[in-house]
């Protein structure tokens, strides 16, 4: 099949950008996304252009560099999947796709379709753990967790820290990353001691990375590679409010 | 010359003990006065970066990834084996070991192995303080599954992202040093050089992906955690930008290659589809817990495998292997699965793969049961081929996964390069032959978490070390040599796509150093290896310069380094003649086609000395002597 595409183009941080047209052939339906911008990219260096940048790794879902706006939606048309795990069966022969970079003030784009997301490490070093060093632990079966609890635990701890939750947001919130990680560890007991302090360092950290506010359009639990509820967020305030009361 | 291990004397349950009673110790005062460097993130960086900086040491860590939680450790599905003990079923420390040293084809070190079982048990406790959310049992305590090559059921997880949350635990302490001042980030860089001074490893050469600029960093230790070679095989199940080249720079630059020919190819992996691939996905091995392999009896049967009955069908790991069944190591499920194969008898259009079947467990445990252990897999499996598992059997082919063989390191984890120590997959020290299904976590985590923080402590409170700053010479040759390789990549303009020529070196390595393997094959890889090599400083083209963002510079670099890698690959595995674990020789089987081993020749690690590019190495040997196992024929019947 044969798709025409306009994809993000930028020299560099700060520069100006823009749509460029492309036409990707000989695509088969079982590529995956990233693999056509891969033979894009084929043909383009053996004219000795430039290829279009962007992040990928894993190439299955897990690592979280992978990220682009497809057609509007980060990630593109399927639900809990991420760029890499698109496949072009999903499209039509003759379709026009739009390719665009994450989108967000707190994350600059680098080049083309690469954005930097580090503001994310920063949150997460901002009081996303458990303070305690190694060699102090106690035998892990010797503080029985519920069940229940440890698989909400997992669902919040699943957050690849793709950015496309910002990305989705109007305001460009990390509320979602953010008050996922904050659900993780303020469920289980090993977080508990220091839950309050916690979530008002990744609270403060997120803000001064220029991220928005939440106003609850759910755009980001919708993008969700790892379906991450928006009840995180929920959780976050009421632990935010608790403790700056 | 013979390699010393520096393996403590004394018997194997106290030898780690008089060891780390033998260190040297650095006051808590006097650790800020080292400076440390880290290199890579994933299990084993991650570790060992937060560990020294809880001592108080100050780490520089540099990663190629955006963020240090994009280590490819983070891919690892099925789980961390740990001798816990906690099902009742006959486990402890001593059998974990004797399974791992088993399970490696006696091509490990047992030293190494015993210290890894000790401490693993320690790991899960670490994990659990931390946070990660293992799974768990109903009663709330942590629940367990069995994994290839055991008969016990040893191995912690986390659904099927049991890497994911393991590397989070470890990138989250990290990241808690680096809030406290002791670790600094510098991701997006890629060391291109290890800069030695006084036969000592005092600091690398990096380059910053995003501007292009070459940086010194000058150190009193270098710890490379930079991860295995198995995208030399272009196809495999690591991410794309997995590489060597940090390993093969500090291999130049004198730290020995060790067994390079042991690589594992992970019997369950999704099929290739077509030219297009970039990457394979694997399917977690926990699978064949409930999953049964077969393929049809007779060659060339293309029905629907819903059409064939039971009585036409060959479960060849229960049929050959009826102890361990579908649980066979990964290397013996790999072989098998190639065997079938290469009798015709592989499904789906290209006859290369196997299925993996859940309907016998379907019906017993019901659907639900099996979504709640396999759903994120299945999934996975659905959105690449297209397919539903639940209804028609997964088709699955072995693919590259893992590289067993590393850098040479002795007890330490000290590569022969003083100051420079090896971890994790990178290294070559515990897995022998093969690894076992959930030991590379234990491994990575063991290595940052419990072994490099004593060991290192003693190389940095025991050697004498002159300050270096980066202004010193070496760090501007290393410099040079950097920016020329850079410049003559660059400068070549010719037709071919990097891509193009790691597509071709995978495929030499593939064909000839793959699953199995023959003196002339080899022989022949090695040729064309070198004509490759040639063809790719001549005809490759990168476009764009190094002055900014540019991926495709960073990866002509990463294939320049496989061009030279592949070649000591190969040769270590022509000067192998004997069957080991993933190493399988076609002239030395059994009469029923099991790997054959030939102790009295080859019971030794190969390590390998560069001596210039095109040049031959000089091989190392350093004996394996086995006081607590005796090796015997692997038999997983």
């Amino acid at each position: 099949m044969v798709v025409k595409l306009k994809v993000w183009r930028q020299a560099g941080p700060g520069q100006p950008g823009k749509l460029v047209d492309y036409v990707a052939d000989k695509v088969h339906p079982d590529m995956s996304f990233l693999e056509m911008l891969d033979v894009v990219n084929e043909g383009l260096i053996r004219k000795g252009d430039d290829p279009i940048a962007f992040d990928s790794d894993c190439r299955e879902g897990i690592c979280g560099s992978c990220g682009v706006v497809i057609d509007g939606i980060p990630h593109g048309p399927d639900k809990g999947a991420t760029t890499c795990q698109v496949h072009m069966r999903r499209f039509k022969n003759g379709d026009t796709i739009t390719i665009e970079p994450f989108r967000a003030r707190a994350f600059p784009v680098l080049k083309d379709l690469v954005v930097n997301r580090s503001a994310f490490d920063r949150i997460i070093a901002a009081g996303g753990y458990v303070s305690m060093n190694v060699g102090g632990a106690p035998d892990a079966n010797s503080l029985p967790i519920a069940k229940a609890m440890a698989d909400q635990a997992m669902d919040s701890a699943q957050c690849i820290g793709c950015g496309a939750c910002v990305a989705a947001c109007k305001n460009a919130a990390a509320h979602l990353f953010t008050s996922a990680k904050i659900s993780h560890l303020g469920v289980l007991p090993q977080g508990e001691p220091e839950r309050d302090r916690r979530v008002v360092r990744m609270v403060e950290q997120m803000d001064r990375e220029g991220f928005g506010s939440c106003s609850n359009e759910g755009e980001c639990e919708a993008v969700c590679p790892k379906k991450i509820s928006i009840s995180n967020i929920a959780r976050m305030n009421r632990d935010f409010l608790r403790a700056i009361v | 010359m013979i390699l010393d291990s520096k393996t403590p004397s004394g018997p194997i349950g106290d030898k780690w003990d008089r060891r780390k009673f033998e260190n040297k110790l650095v006051s808590p005062a006097n650790r800020r006065k080292f400076q440390v460097i880290v290199v890579g993130t994933g299990l084993a960086g991650a570790s060992a970066a937060a560990s020294l900086g809880e001592l108080g040491y100050p780490v520089k860590v540099f990663g190629i990834h955006e963020s240090p939680r994009r280590a490819h450790s983070i891919a690892a599905q099925g789980g961390i084996n740990a001798a816990k003990n906690y099902r009742n079923d006959g486990d402890s420390v001593y059998r974990l070991f004797y399974d791992t040293i088993k399970g490696g084809d006696y091509r490990a070190r047992e030293a190494n192995v015993y210290r890894l079982a000790q401490v693993s048990v320690n790991i899960i406790d670490q994990c659990v303080a931390q946070g990660v959310p293992f799974a768990r049992e109903y009663g709330g305590l942590l629940d367990n599954r069995s994994f290839g090559g055991a008969q016990v059921s040893r191995t912690f997880y986390a659904r099927g992202q049991t890497g994911q949350q393991l590397l989070l635990g470890a990138y989250q302490s990290m990241m808690r040093q680096v809030n406290a001042g002791t670790v600094t980030l510098h991701q997006r860089r890629e060391m291109l050089d290890l800069v030695v001074v006084d036969g000592h490893a005092r600091g690398i050469v990096c380059r910053n992906l995003v501007t292009g600029e070459l940086e010194s960093h000058e150190a009193d230790a270098v710890l490379l955690c930079t991860g295995g070679y198995g995208t030399v095989f272009y196809l495999s199940t690591n991410a794309v930008n997995s590489n060597v080249t940090a390993a093969w720079r500090a291999h130049k630059r004198g730290a020995y290659f060790a067994n390079p020919c042991f690589t594992q190819i992970h019997p369950t992996c999704i099929p290739v589809s077509g030219d297009h691939q970039s990457k394979l996905t694997l399917m977690s091995e926990s699978l064949r817990n409930d999953g049964r392999v077969w393929v049809p009896k007779s060659q060339g049967d293309r029905r629907p495998p819903a059409q064939i009955p039971d009585a036409d069908r060959d479960y060849y790991l229960e049929r050959r292997y009826p102890a361990f069944g579908n649980l066979v190591p990964r290397d013996v499920a790999s072989r098998a699965a190639k065997a079938v194969c290469d009798e015709g008898r592989g499904a789906g259009d290209s006859g290369l793969s196997v299925y993996l079947d859940f309907a016998d467990a379907i019906k017993r445990n019901g659907e639900d049961t099996i979504k709640a252990r396999y759903g994120n897999l299945f999934d996975m499996y659905a959105r690449i081929t297209d397919e539903n598992p639940y209804q028609v059997p997964m088709r699955i082919y072995p693919a590259v996964h893992y590289t067993m063989g590393g850098l040479w390191v002795d007890y330490n984890l000290q590569s022969t390069v003083p100051g420079l120590f090896v971890l994790g997959e990178a290294n070559f020290s515990d897995h022998g032959a093969n690894r076992l299904g959930a030991s590379a976590l234990m491994q990575g985590l063991a290595d940052g978490y419990f072994v490099a923080p004593y060991t290192v402590a003693n190389y940095l409170g025991g050697t004498n070390l002159p300050p270096v700053k980066a202004s010193h010479d070496a760090f501007g040759a290393a410099k040079a040599d950097a920016q020329g390789r850079i410049d003559k990549v660059l400068q070549v303009k010719g037709t071919r796509t990097v891509r193009e020529f790691h597509r071709a070196i995978g495929a030499i390595c593939w064909d000839h150093v793959g699953m199995a393997r023959t003196e002339a094959g080899l022989a022949g890889a090695i040729s064309q290896i070198r004509t490759l090599r040639e063809e790719f400083w001549l005809d490759v083209i990168v476009p764009g310069d190094a002055n900014n963002l540019n991926p495709g510079l960073d990866y002509a670099g990463r294939v320049a380094d496989y061009m030279e890698f592949a070649e000591v690959l190969a040769l270590d595995a022509l000067e192998r003649r004997e069957s080991c674990g993933g190493h399988f020789r076609e002239e030395s089987q059994t009469p029923d086609g099991e790997a054959l081993r030939k102790d009295d020749e080859y019971s030794y690690v190969s390590a390998w000395e560069f001596k210039g590019v095109g040049a031959p190495p000089e091989l190392h040997k350093e004996p394996l002597i086995f006081e607590e196992v005796h090796p015997t024929q692997r038999s997983y019947k």
